[in-house]
């Protein structure tokens, strides 16, 4: 079987960090691996999608609607964008954080409202929470990522060890104490 | 050793491995990442030219001194390098040349949706299409003995998903290669009528020799399936969509040479299956074949050829089952890219619509000046076109329109100095601005030759806009701050007022860049926001309307100061 996990979120969150990362934790349990990461046009804060697929051989770069086990959304607009890709039954963990997409900025558009709720309502697992508020506390609003792995990290049986011996190999020192206290506020919220 | 790659950095594991020594490229979405990663291996000597013609020529000409030369470019690219590829066709190689052409099915960062085939078809040269990054790698490797065994450039076709994808690959050491010793010779070197005549037949012998290869090349594959009532002729990424899909239901014929495509493997593969399907991304040019050389095939009346394919529509094609999720009743905005938070592209975009000027854009993070709320911009072709389509709009003399041309630093020595050029030989009275942001922005940050340094890092002559622009004999030629709006104003009102050729340099560095240090986050004092919404009509991301009054977002703002500019309650500062 094949696990397809999709990162989604607004360009500049800092999305491909997390696929990265998983990545190099399934290719080190001996699967293969396939991770696809949008450069481009749409990291100029359009809406940005990273997919990652594991498992004993994996073909396809992509994964399409109705195929996700889990969607971790950087922001909760989105979420409810691509939440159609997720699998019955999938999991989507989300960011509460609200980005104003430039149509609802100019007017043109309307945030929906009370989207936790309606997301709540579908045939979803859902995980809501405050990534940001995580990431600040930390000590800066950049590391929602490793907030939101962190609470991502729960749904596997990788250790804590490998976690965050993985966090090491993929973030600058500078930033490493950080990160990985964003990630164990996020491993450990509820 | 066994490790994760994007398909790109594959790719350039894959010139390392190769011997290959020199590479020039210019930068496009997505194949970017193949000329940066290597540009990181000490062995190979790597540049950006200022644009594809001028690199190709350039890997031409380091594969006639005897080295395997590598140049890499965007769909469109191409159509920029065509003309050399053409007759480097015919006059073959020295050291092995390897060209990669990389597609954007889809259009994620494209202006069209080109399929490149077409260009090995008419140029006669092989193209190769990998799969994935392991294929990247070894096909890469493969096209350099191709092109030094039949004498040809080969072209080793990309696209996005398979870019821009990581997957697993084991690399080896690099292969030592001597430099083959330069020899003049007329015959095979200079293409006038007289010797070009004497080649083309030998380009369609080799096209001929290819041919015989491909029906035995391992690149070529037969995967066998269960069930013959299908089967399915497919390359790139849609095999691995057909493979997800199917799984081994259908016996595969799997392409991975794609021009020129083989005749005898196709056609006894046909004969063992009840019905051929072929899977194929954008035009049926597998399909024309198959029908050309008298295989039946279903193909472009079952997927179409716009966009790019995804598993489920070949799966319902195909007859397999696929589920979509639960949606939402909401609609959900749109969440289109827009210019940063401190774009200096703003500022001055903020000016072209407030003087009501008809602008002929061009292609670079300033083309997103054309959405919504600034809507600045008139047109987008192709990279210079700004500045030759104002020439062309000014002499025509739309009558009472007042125009300018907005074309980046990096698009500017592509192809905006002919342009340039061109209305400077020919006067008319036209602006173009030159929006200097010292790095080429939308391909993700890379030098070019008004930066001052090269793709290594090293610093390198910079190519000085105002003497350049001056000694091709434009007069007025001025630099403004696009974040000082009054300044812009004046320039831009002055120059298009003028009956000569002028240029505006709005210059001030990209505010990603790491080098540029920002004054920080201003805020709204919300006791003095009357909610007029004058700063709104910059179409800045950080800043929004909550509860009727200006809030700026302190995480996006880097402080560029152009709204408060706007503001005539004087209520956005960094004091509030
Ligand atoms: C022929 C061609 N080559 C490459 C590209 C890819 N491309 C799009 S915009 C761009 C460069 C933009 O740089 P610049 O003009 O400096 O503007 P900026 O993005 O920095 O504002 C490139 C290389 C293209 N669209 N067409």
């Amino acid at each position: 079987m094949t696990g397809n996990i999709m990162i989604v979120g607004v360009g500049g969150q800092g999305t491909l960090l997390a696929s990265k990362l998983l990545g190099k934790l399934f290719l080190e349990k001996g699967l293969d691996v396939k991770v696809s990461e949008v450069h481009g046009m749409s990291q100029r804060g359009g809406s940005v999608v990273t997919y990652v697929r594991y498992g004993e051989k994996v073909f396809s770069p992509v994964i399409d609607k109705g195929q996700a086990d889990i969607i971790i959304s950087f922001e909760i607009l989105e979420a409810a964008r691509y939440v159609d890709y997720l699998k019955k039954g999938g999991l989507l963990i989300t960011n509460t954080q609200q980005i104003n997409p430039m149509p609802v900025i100019t007017g043109a558009a309307v945030y929906p409202e009370n989207l936790e709720e309606k997301l709540s309502k579908l045939d979803i697992k859902l995980e809501c929470f405050d990534a940001l508020s995580l990431a600040k506390k930390a000590g800066s609003t950049k590391a929602v990522n490793l907030a939101l792995l962190g609470k991502l990290s729960k749904h596997f049986d990788f250790t804590q060890e490998q976690w965050l011996t993985a966090i090491e190999t993929s973030v600058p020192a500078k930033f490493l104490e950080m990160n990985k206290k964003a990630f164990l506020l996020g491993r450990d919220s509820q | 050793m066994k490790k994760l790659m994007l398909g790109n950095e594959a790719f350039a594991r894959g010139l390392f491995e190769a011997g290959c020594s020199f590479v020039s490229s210019y930068p496009g979405t997505p194949s970017t990442e193949i000329t940066e990663f290597a540009a990181k291996y000490p062995e190979i000597y790597a540049e950006w030219a200022p644009n594809e013609k001028v690199a190709m020529e350039a890997a031409f000409g380091a594969s006639l001194a005897g080295k395997r030369s590598f140049c890499g470019m965007k769909h469109v690219g191409l159509n920029v390098a065509a003309d050399p590829l053409f007759t480097i066709s015919y006059t073959g190689v020295n050291g092995g040349m390897v060209i990669c052409v990389a597609d954007d099915p889809g259009m994620h960062s494209s202006q069209n949706e080109q399929d490149s085939r077409h260009y090995a078809i008419a140029a006669k040269v092989p193209m190769l299409e990998p799969s994935d990054s392991s294929e990247a790698l070894s096909f890469t490797k493969l096209a350099f003995e191709l092109s030094e065994k039949f004498d040809t450039p080969v072209i080793v076709k990309m696209c996005t998903r398979i870019a821009h994808c990581q997957s697993i690959v084991e690399t080896s050491d690099r292969i030592q290669m001597e430099d083959k010793p330069y020899e003049k010779n007329i015959a095979k070197y200079i293409m006038m009528p007289g010797m070009a005549k004497k080649r083309h037949p030998v380009v369609e012998q080799r096209t001929a020799d290819l041919t015989e290869w491909a029906e035995n090349a391992p690149i070529n594959r037969v995967e066998k399936g269960s069930d013959s009532s299908k089967g399915i002729i497919t390359s790139s990424t849609s095999y691995d969509y057909v493979k997800e899909v199917c799984g081994s239901r259908y016996p595969v014929l799997k392409l991975g040479i794609v021009n020129p495509l083989p005749v005898k493997l196709i056609q006894d593969f046909a004969s063992k299956v009840s019905e051929v399907i072929v899977v194929e991304e954008l035009d049926g040019i597998i399909e024309a074949h198959c029908n050309s050389i008298g295989v039946k095939v279903k193909g472009k009346e079952l997927f179409g050829n716009i966009d790019e394919l995804m598993p489920n529509k070949v799966a319902q094609k195909l007859g397999f089952p696929y589920q979509t999720g639960d949606k939402l009743e909401d609609q959900i905005p749109m969440r289109p890219p827009v210019m940063c938070a401190g774009c200096p592209h703003r500022g001055l975009y903020y000016i072209l619509k407030k003087n009501k000027l008809t602008v002929l854009g061009d292609i670079g993070c300033y083309t997103l000046g054309a959405t919504a709320p600034l809507m600045a911009t008139d047109t987008t072709i192709c990279m210079g076109a700004s500045v030759s389509g104002l020439h062309g709009f000014n002499k025509a003399g739309a009558a009472g329109l007042k125009t300018v041309a907005v074309i980046g630093d990096s698009t500017f020595m592509h192809s905006g100095i002919t342009g340039l050029v061109n209305i400077a030989y020919n006067e008319s009275a036209s602006t173009v601005i030159i929006l200097d942001n010292s790095t080429t922005g939308m391909t993700g940050h890379q030098q070019n030759p008004t930066t001052g340094f090269n793709l290594k890092g090293d610093p390198c002559t910079k190519i000085d806009l105002e003497a350049l622009c001056r000694s091709i004999g434009i007069k007025h030629v001025r630099v403004v701050d696009p974040y000082n709006l009054e300044e812009c104003d004046k320039a831009i009102k002055e120059e298009v007022g003028r009956k000569e050729p002028s240029v505006i340099i709005s210059r001030r560095p990209c505010a990603l860049l790491k080098t540029v240090k920002h004054p920080g986050p201003i805020s709204v004092d919300s006791s003095k926001c009357i909610g007029c919404k004058a700063c709104m009509n910059i179409g800045c991301p950080a800043i929004s309307i909550v509860d009727k009054k200006a809030v700026i977002d302190a995480t996006q703002c880097v402080g560029c100061g152009v709204c408060s500019q706007l503001c005539r309650q004087n209520a956005i500062s960094k004091e509030a």
